[in-house]
């Protein structure tokens, strides 16, 4: 099956080292679990994970064109 | 012993008090709105001799104790109309606390047309008449004060929109590097000013101190509240590094940012304006990434932003007026967006409300979108004169709207609604709602749960559990603000289980208390509850517990999202 797109945005201190947005190719249904481990994170790490501006499990597949945005925990108000 | 200091405005007499029974378990807001509730009759003109201006140190203010050093001052709002409550950062709490003082009550009203300001410590406090200071902004203000009378010296002070008794204005207290924290929301400062007081200068000399019930056990419990703030990576990394304006782009991407005056969920200039580029941008500049707003806050969310030459030009700067002039206003521009923030705090007038304000008047047509240079403008000659365009955008978003005829005004109680979309967040919709300080995201700040994965996770776009989120939050919060605490304290207390009786052991051994989480969870009802009974008696219903028509009618993006609880869901929040 062809690679699907997904766009991959990083934030707060997750962009050290790595990128601010970058579009990335995948087999289709590829977990947000194994999009996150490929970018040498540690699920721990993780504070908001959001597929297309909704928050989803580490199990959620992603589809093309999807948008994966990753927040260490950060808050402010 | 702490005593209540009382000044009378109309026969300019001072006394000292001692502390009624019912209020000694009491400080911070359960203090202001016991005593507002008590002591103003609710129908009374909020600008008029029946009106009084409450300030009281929290439960743990002037102690050891991370993150205690918030004042509160309550009244009824010329804003809202119903009681309010708002509370800050800065030197003042802990004086007054040292001091002794369980709170400062002032009444009455001057007849004439002197100006005033008074004299606060170890003997209580005294009236002076006032000229000198009449007219300046709050950075010439301290800066005159601590020349005069000391480096030490604690203010609070109202600047020219105080004076003007504009009711957006705000009442400023020194911090600790002699700039300005702000009591920010719903007119206080135009309250200061109808009883002609221009400061309130603090001297602590000679304070008694705070003699705490049993220091071990303090000592005990404080520890275990500090290392609950370190270890907890929203309070011990995230807010010291980003400030509050990381937020910018996590509610971006949630479609949560409001944009362009509430059209949109999300700004394109987001990258310009977000507390990833500011962090970078104040680094680069030599400016200061963390501050603390009182001594022995271990957060320190605050910074200090310098310009293009590296000089001072703001602190304190914080997500929501960057959000208001930025997204909701079109200002792609931080450094015109500090400026303004600058000149709000000389003014004196609350950055969220001015700032929706200004969107208000972009929509009217009196402004261009995204004009920054000319907001800056409208700030010093229109607002700082006391031009008639200043006056009305200086009352306030809700006021400009009705002068201009436009139909989107994002307030509830006539409070401007900050940075958070309610309909695709719904429940700070609730908060904004059925807070009795009308539209204020920090009264129940549901963000922490639908946005940060704080305290747990309620669908932000859903409505199951939003009702309940914000009641538990409010609840939380009411008793938070009565301690002394910083709200951000509540990030740790939502997660780490040691947070909150620790809290409450600190009160203990201050007091010689027994209280349980009960009592203090009673006490936040308690407080919410006499508020919302005073607001019923200044006329407020239940159809002020509403958002504006337009958050049902048009959806907002990117998840076209609409407010849809119906009345009689937003009123179950009251069911407690």
């Amino acid at each position: 099956m062809a690679p699907i797109t997904v766009t991959i945005k990083l934030f707060a201190h997750f962009r050290h080292g790595r990128f601010k947005e970058a579009d990335h190719q995948f087999p289709p249904g590829v977990a947000c679990r194994e999009v996150i481990l490929g970018l040498g994170f540690r699920l721990g790490e993780m504070g908001i994970v959001m597929v297309n501006g909704q928050h989803a499990p580490l199990d959620h597949p992603l589809s093309e064109r999807d948008t994966l945005a990753l927040f260490p925990l950060v808050g402010g108000g | 012993m702490d005593k209540i200091l009382r000044v009378n405005m109309t026969d300019l007499t001072t006394a000292v008090e001692e502390v009624p029974a019912e209020w000694a378990g009491l400080g911070g807001r359960a203090l202001t709105s016991t005593i507002v509730a008590k002591e103003v009759p609710p129908t009374c003109h909020a600008l008029g001799p029946n009106n009084k201006l409450v300030f009281a140190p929290g439960l743990l203010s002037g102690t050891a104790a991370s993150n205690s050093g918030r004042l509160s001052a309550g009244a009824k709002s010329p804003l809202t109309g119903g009681i309010k409550e708002s509370n800050v950062g800065g030197t003042a709490a802990q004086m007054f606390a040292r001091l002794g003082i369980k709170a400062l009550i002032v009444e009455g009203m001057p007849k004439g047309e002197g100006w005033y300001a008074l004299k606060v410590g170890k003997d209580g406090v005294t009236i002076e008449e006032e000229r000198g200071l009449l007219g300046l902004g709050n950075f010439a203000v301290i800066d005159a004060l601590q020349a005069l009378l000391g480096k030490k010296t604690g203010v609070i002070a109202i600047g020219p929109a105080g004076e003007m008794k504009l009711t957006s204005a705000n009442i400023s207290v020194k911090d600790p590097s002699g700039k300005i924290r702000s009591h920010g929301r719903g007119g206080l400062g135009a309250v200061m000013g109808s009883k002609r007081i221009k400061f309130i200068a603090i001297d602590d000399e000679g304070a008694p101190g705070i003699q705490l019930a049993d220091p071990e056990a303090f000592k005990r419990a404080s520890r275990v509240f500090t290392k609950a703030l370190m270890d907890h990576p929203v309070s011990g990394q995230g807010l010291p590094t980003y400030g509050t304006n990381v937020l910018v782009n996590i509610l971006h991407e949630a479609g949560g940012l409001p944009t362009r005056n509430f059209t949109h969920g999300q700004f394109d200039g987001h990258e310009q304006i977000c507390g990833e580029t500011m962090h970078d941008t104040i680094v680069a500049r030599g400016g200061k990434p963390r501050h603390g707003c009182h001594a022995g806050c271990v957060i320190q969310c605050s910074q200090v932003y310098h310009d293009k030459e590296g000089q001072y030009l703001t602190s304190g700067f914080e997500y929501e007026t960057i959000w208001g002039l930025g997204a909701n206003c079109l200002i792609a521009e931080l450094d015109d967006i500090a400026l303004a923030d600058n000149l709000m705090d000389d003014l004196g007038i609350d950055s969220i409300e001015t700032a929706v304000a200004f969107g208000v008047a972009m929509e009217a047509g009196l402004l261009p979108w995204g004009d920054g240079k000319e907001v800056v403008r409208i700030l010093r000659e229109e607002i700082g004169k006391g031009t008639a365009l200043g006056r009305v955008i200086g009352s306030g978003a809700g006021a400009v709207g009705r002068t201009y005829g436009v139909t989107r005004v994002p307030v509830v109680k006539n409070q401007a609604i900050p940075a958070y979309d309610p309909r695709s967040v719904k429940g700070i919709g609730i908060t904004y709602c059925t807070s009795p300080m009308g539209a204020d995201h920090t009264a129940g700040y549901t963000i922490a749960t639908n946005i940060l994965n704080v305290g747990g996770q309620v669908d932000p776009l859903k409505k199951e559990g939003q009702v309940e989120l914000s009641r538990n939050l409010q609840i939380a919060t009411a008793a938070i603000d009565s301690t002394g605490m910083c709200i951000f304290i509540a990030f740790p207390a939502l997660d780490i289980p040691e947070c909150l009786p620790a809290l409450i052991a600190m009160i203990n051994a201050r007091f010689g208390a027994k209280l349980t989480g009960e009592d203090v969870t009673g006490l936040g009802k308690t407080v919410l509850k006499l508020e919302r009974a005073f607001n019923l008696a200044a006329g407020l219903t239940s159809a002020d517990d509403r958002l504006p028509e337009f958050f049902s009618s048009d959806p907002v993006t990117p998840h076209q999202a609409v407010w849809d609880f119906t009345n009689e869901e937003i009123d179950a929040f009251w069911d407690f």
